[in-house]
């Protein structure tokens, strides 16, 4: 091969990694521009460009490094924070158990309209909240009898009379949870052995005993992807909790967020970013951690 | 260990146990509500309920509610149904139609066209919807497929860039409105530090109304074109690698290459990630509120999600907020209903 080719192709591997990490930091910059500017001191953040770290020494006493921020961004979101991890984890396992039950009742036997109901479930994964919010707001400010159902707990010392709220959130994002979990988890159970799960059926197992001895304990990595996807689905959400909670006492976190900084005098950037890393800090852990599950989450 | 003989005896003695692995058509199967749609009922039941309780019936009540004039006081009149709100949504249909693309009169809701009116038609926001929809989309999988292919080059540290592209992804509307609010902000904002670099700006990019939608879309785009990469880079490493090496072998340049031969073949990837992100155009409310801190991004960023929770919950005109509702439905299932179906008829249901 002449040296001009060599030269060719390894111009063309430079350009190709330029653009790749020009990507990158379009991605990665208002992330670190938040962060870089949530660890200033008042006067550092008036001092420095946005997207530089604050330049000095990292040292709380040089003045140029400030954890204030997250502080205040801590306290401003603390109920947030507590009634979102309240609703995310219920939300969570219910709507996966649910899809995997409902997977599973429309896989592992062959009735007709099988796939109508499947389509069924499909086509609710797309079905924009705004379809449903004026009913839903009606019904859950209407049903009555189902608020005194909960009224009994709420002289446990743990159980507030808002946790209702939290409860009607938490049944309205299962119910639209279940679709998309349902999608993931039969996309799994089709490629399931047939011969085992018909072998343990001419043994003479059971529906029910089929799911619980092979098909939930072969699911488990199937789990762990519903989880991430609706632990995002449900902590980012923001137009259920605005329209059914309201603002109040069982504020969720990305209700709280959006007033933040807001409200200040001025434009308190550093607040502002700190309480948004905060808020987020919840699902990047989650993506950071189990990036490729997230992935596989995403794409099905 | 189970006695062989008794295996058998039950095999014989319960119908339902096929030794052929199904193939079997008996009679019952036939009917709706065969043995075998009550046995797995338990399962897909309950939540097939929640699902249609809380979607499909409350989807059904908002067309309902949509027909009546409820204002939020008492309980919704069902005896006196008409589709009044959707005669006041489509109305002026001629120029309303025209200002979609920015042609006709000028209709926005301050001029007089519309002054017999007590609501705005939507025509405005319906407009801006089908044009970050359409912008947003079209930019997102161009950005997703150029990545998809560079970072398919085999190139090092694959992992770490998808890792990284696919990272706002995880974040909530509300925080990627917060980011790229500060990104914008004409003092200190990154954008306009950088344009200030060519002498051009302060540009104060939210507030103004030609830049408005833009922005929007642009933040969309930084958070969502890593779904597009990640959905083109699992179709490109599905098409068998035979296929590059004829192209390789016919000479084609590596342009040619993927222009006619691997874009092609990207087609149902392309559908499935436009369906989705068309989607989450629709859904962009959470975004847009948080970016201009309520219910009123103002005429020039209106989109139809924001136009429905306003009337609704800020303005108390709950019908004419179903009615809008209904509008947005429609839309979902005109880009979802021909995916789902296609899907049906490749048997990939």
């Amino acid at each position: 091969m002449s040296t001009s080719d060599e030269r060719s192709a390894r111009l063309k591997r430079i350009t190709l990694y330029a653009v790749l990490v020009g990507m990158a930091a379009f991605y990665l910059l208002p992330i670190l521009t938040g962060l870089f500017t949530s660890i200033k001191s008042p006067a550092s953040y008036t001092g420095q460009a946005p997207f530089l770290p604050p330049l000095e020494p990292l040292l709380p006493e040089t003045g140029s490094f400030s954890l204030q921020p997250w502080g205040n961004a801590f306290d401003g979101l603390a109920r947030g924070l507590a009634n979102s991890f309240i609703l995310v984890i219920p939300a969570t396992i219910l709507s996966g158990l649910f899809g995997s039950m409902a997977a599973y009742g429309l896989t592992n036997v062959d009735w007709r309209g099988q796939v109508g109901v499947y389509a069924l479930f499909v086509a609710g994964i797309f079905i924009p909240y705004q379809a449903v919010l004026v009913p839903l707001t009606q019904f859950w400010y209407n049903v009555v009898p189902l608020q005194a159902l909960f009224a009994p707990f709420a002289a446990l010392p743990l159980v507030q009379a808002y946790h209702w709220k939290l409860v009607a959130l938490i049944v309205t994002h299962t119910a639209y949870g279940i679709p998309i979990c349902t999608l993931l988890f039969r996309a799994h159970y089709k490629k399931l052995s047939d011969e085992m799960i018909e072998a343990a059926r001419l043994d003479g197992a059971s529906v029910s005993t089929i799911y619980r001895r092979i098909v939930l304990p072969l699911s488990v990595p199937m789990f762990a992807v519903v989880f991430i996807y609706q632990f995002t689905q449900v902590w980012n959400d923001l137009l259920f909790a605005l329209t059914i909670v309201q603002f109040g006492d069982a504020s969720v976190v990305t209700q709280e967020l959006v007033g933040i900084g807001v409200s200040q005098a001025g434009t308190n950037f550093p607040l502002r970013m700190a309480a948004a890393l905060l808020a987020a800090l919840p699902t990047l852990v989650v993506y950071i951690l189990f990036g490729d599950k997230f992935a596989e989450g995403v794409t099905t | 260990m189970r006695d062989p003989i008794a295996t058998l005896r039950d095999r014989w003695s319960d119908s339902d146990a096929r030794a052929d692995g199904g193939s079997t058509a008996s009679e019952s199967e036939r009917s709706l509500l065969s043995r075998d749609s009550v046995r797995s009922a338990p399962f897909w039941l309950p939540p097939f309920l929640l699902v249609g309780l809380f979607v499909y019936g409350a989807v059904v009540w908002n067309v309902l509610l949509s027909l009546t004039d409820f204002s939020g006081i008492g309980e919704p009149d069902y005896t006196d149904l008409d589709v009044e709100n959707y005669v006041v949504a489509f109305a002026d249909p001629v120029d309303g139609f025209l200002s979609m693309f920015g042609m006709g009169g000028e209709v926005n809701g301050a001029t007089p066209t519309w002054s017999d009116l007590t609501v705005e038609p939507v025509w405005n926001s319906l407009g801006n919807t089908i044009a970050l929809m359409v912008g947003f989309a079209a930019v997102c999988l161009a950005v997703g497929l150029l990545l998809a292919i560079l970072v398919d080059r085999g190139v090092r540290f694959e992992n770490t860039f998808r890792t990284i592209y696919l990272l706002p992804m995880s974040l909530s509307f509300v925080v990627t409105a917060k980011f790229w609010l500060y990104m914008y902000n004409p003092d200190t904002g990154l954008i306009n530090v950088v344009l200030g670099a060519f002498g051009i700006g302060p540009i104060a990019i939210v507030q103004n109304p030609d830049l408005k939608l833009a922005a929007v879309a642009f933040a969309l785009i930084w958070q969502f074109s890593g779904y597009a990469m990640i959905v083109y880079l699992a179709a490109l490493r599905g098409i068998p690698t035979s296929h590059f090496e004829a192209a390789r072998v016919d000479g084609a340049s590596t342009v040619k290459m993927y222009w006619r031969v691997i874009v092609p073949q990207l087609r149902t990837a392309t559908v499935s990630a436009l369906v989705v992100i068309m989607v989450f155009a629709l859904k962009a409310f959470d975004f847009l509120f948080s970016m201009y801190g309520g219910y009123q991004p103002g005429p020039s960023a209106d989109i139809l999600a924001t136009r429905m929770v306003r009337e609704a919950y800020a303005n108390q005109n709950w019908a004419y907020g179903s009615t809008i509702a209904v509008i947005l439905f429609v839309m979902a299932l005109c880009i979802v209903a021909p995916y789902v179906y296609s899907q049906y008829r490749r048997g990939e249901l």
